[in-house]
């Protein structure tokens, strides 16, 4: 039995299915047993989930800064409005999350191969222009992306089916925000499980050896360009997906959801966190949404005006950010990861010293 | 025609304050290697702490010079304090705790300025001079805008040329251990620079605020056109940068005027990607060199 579970354990598929099925289970769970607003807050961890676990892949994994995934979210987010005008729209809500996904995919194969060129400052740069970019495109273009405004997104009706299903698992009525929860969640894991494998598996080695040294990776055989450009590919398709969950969420997509601040703060949910790793990511997203009325709450009663409170959330996560960098570079994850190694190391050593004693006595 | 000049005019104004922002960029860059992203909120804080003095009822220039010399303070102090440990690391590190500083700066502003948009003064007219009889887009504060990065410049190079703190502060940016031996203080040279640079960087932000609204992101797409314009002067070289922000400031004006002002960022972010496509050491680079 012990055998078979160390077997399942070394066969990266397997694990990554099973975390998936644990994962649904509590999902599962919590969606059923909270508030609907919960419900909402949690559809918008779900997104910001699935985009910083793509911005964790491609920085972390693959030494690419992006500060323009917001811009590619709302492409995503745009696409899936499009797509669902009205009640009537008949494009089942897959489908758009797949469309959604393929549009931003492409955008994502362009800006990478601009962006494979660039180290650094560079990127970091010329992403911040596409994140400042990307709304003036929807102001310009009115009639199609319905300028200031955005377009609204109408939710289809759940299919009959779906309502049965879950009735008959959980036994209650499912509500509109429940089913929205859903949904992103089932995409956070989905893309979570493709994410986890591709970064476990050769094209993940692949990513890590361009990030580590250029020169040796070149050596070994390895395209640096189409590694780099293939990381921001699949980093930006994560982005469209999380778009389209946002406007699930949000039902709306327009130029004020987009702002810089969006990709400055997935760069910050990557970083508390801690840079490549899913975990991380998902941790990040927590952080980001149940922070801030935490925060909102601490300073109104410390005495603040509920608007001065309510900016208090990003000046938090900054602090933090910036501690994070000069303190502990690897982030949440990565510090528990090395305090762990540290704490075995220490086992490790401690135990040659007893036996040498066992054997002489 | 008088569109034209009308344009030509704006930008020429505009691309003075870009220019501006993108040397406060390469003064840092120089020094340190770290493209400081945090520059737009130290410039708004800055422009903030001039509005407070101006709205206690003191004169634009006490607050004019009240916002140059906390961005003096305020630059050598976050090079100090936090960006020292960073300065030699990863370069993806001082990326990041920039941007994080940009997060912090934001929402310090906001807290304590509010985050709503508020009128900045002019000093000087904001009335289009009129010569022979038509009124042309240059005012009285655009020309004060155009002398006073001039003169900040002009400035800046006598100090590098002629002093020897300036001398020193080559050194540094030159070669830090070198300079160490011979008995430069590198890393207050390196706190000098950070000073400086964020000294520009606040003119840059009161320049910009002057005649109009303030609100804590009303800098955010100033860093993206001041690092185009850095990039494009090759982000190494002051005069580069001045000519990059001035090519910058005329064709985003032109871009604004003829097609549309939501797409000037669109434009710039074009104009960023064939520069470093076609000449990544910038409009300058003598011998071709991977530097990106």
């Amino acid at each position: 039995m012990r055998d078979r579970i160390a077997s399942l354990r070394q066969h990266v598929l397997a694990r990554h299915l099973l975390l998936a099925l644990v994962g649904l289970l509590v999902v599962v769970v919590v969606v059923e047993s909270v508030s609907d607003y919960r419900n909402t807050q949690l559809a918008s961890m779900a997104y910001l989930g699935i985009a910083a676990g793509g911005l964790t892949v491609l920085t972390g994994i693959n030494g690419q800064l992006s500060l323009g995934h917001g811009a590619l979210m709302a492409i995503g987010a745009y696409t899936s409005a499009l797509l669902l005008p009205d009640r009537d729209a008949s494009v089942p809500l897959t489908l758009v999350v797949l469309a959604a996904t393929a549009v931003t995919l492409v955008v994502g194969a362009v800006v990478g191969l601009a962006a494979a060129r660039l180290h650094g400052p560079y990127l970091a740069g010329a992403t911040l222009a596409l994140a400042v970019a990307v709304p003036g495109i929807a102001l310009y273009f009115k009639e199609t992306f319905g300028g200031e405004q955005g377009i609204r997104v109408v939710m289809p009706d759940i299919p009959v089916w779906v309502l049965d299903a879950v009735f008959f698992v959980t036994g209650q009525d499912l509500t509109r925000s429940r089913f929205t929860a859903y949904i992103g969640w089932l995409t956070l894991i989905v893309v979570f499980v493709l994410l986890a494998n591709l970064s476990a598996g050769r094209t993940g080695r692949r990513w890590r050896a361009v990030r580590d040294d250029e020169v040796s990776a070149e050596l070994a055989g390895i395209d640096l360009g189409r590694a780099r450009v293939s990381a921001f590919m699949v980093s930006a398709a994560a982005a469209g997906a999380a778009g389209a969950i946002l406007a699930f969420t949000v039902k709306l997509a327009a130029p004020s959801a987009f702002t810089l601040t969006l990709s400055l703060t997935l760069l910050a949910a990557i970083v508390l966190g801690g840079l490549g790793s899913l975990a991380g990511a998902l941790i990040g997203a927590a952080l980001l949404t149940f922070l801030p009325s935490v925060v909102t709450d601490a300073g109104r009663s410390a005495g603040l005006s509920d608007i001065q409170a309510a900016e208090l959330a990003p000046l938090v996560y900054g602090l933090v950010m910036v501690l994070v960098i000069l303190l502990a570079p690897t982030g949440i994850v990565g510090s528990l990861r090395s305090a762990a190694l540290r704490g075995r190391a220490r086992r490790r050593t401690t135990s040659p010293t007893t036996t040498p004693k066992g054997t002489a006595a | 025609m008088q569109q034209f000049l009308n344009t030509a005019l704006t930008g020429l104004t505009l691309g003075m304050v870009y220019a501006a922002f993108a040397l406060a960029l390469v003064l840092i860059w120089r020094s340190t290697r770290i493209v400081n992203f945090a520059q737009a909120p130290m410039a708004m804080t800055t422009t903030f702490v001039a509005l407070v003095v101006i709205d206690a009822g003191f004169s634009y220039w006490l607050g004019f010079v009240a916002a140059l010399l906390s961005g003096l303070v305020l630059g050598a102090v976050l090079e100090r304090v936090v960006v020292r440990p960073v300065e030699g690391k990863a370069e993806i590190n001082a990326v990041i705790l920039t941007l994080g500083l940009f997060i912090v700066l934001h929402g310090l502003a906001a807290v304590v300025f509010g985050n709503r948009y508020r009128s900045f003064p002019a000093p000087f007219g904001l009335e289009g001079l009129s010569v022979g009889g038509t009124t042309i887009a240059l005012n009285g504060f655009g020309i004060f805008t155009i002398v006073s990065v001039l003169l900040v410049m002009a400035l800046l190079v006598a100090l590098f040329r002629f002093t020897d703190v300036g001398l020193r502060m080559r050194a540094s940016a030159f070669n830090q251990e070198v300079a160490r031996l011979l008995g430069v203080k590198v890393g207050s040279m390196l706190t000098l620079g950070w000073a400086l640079a964020s000294l520009v960087g606040s003119l840059a932000g009161l320049l910009i605020a002057g005649g109009s609204l303030v609100h804590p992101s009303y800098m955010d797409s100033v860093v993206v056109f001041g690092f185009v314009a850095a990039v494009l002067g090759g982000l190494d070289s002051p005069l580069g940068a001045v000519v990059g922000g001035l090519v910058l400031g005329l064709s985003l004006s032109f871009v604004s005027g003829y097609v549309g002002s939501q797409l000037v960022a669109l434009a710039a972010l074009v104009i960023l990607m064939l520069v470093l496509t076609l000449r990544p050491g910038g409009l300058f680079a003598q011998a071709p060199e991977r530097r990106v």
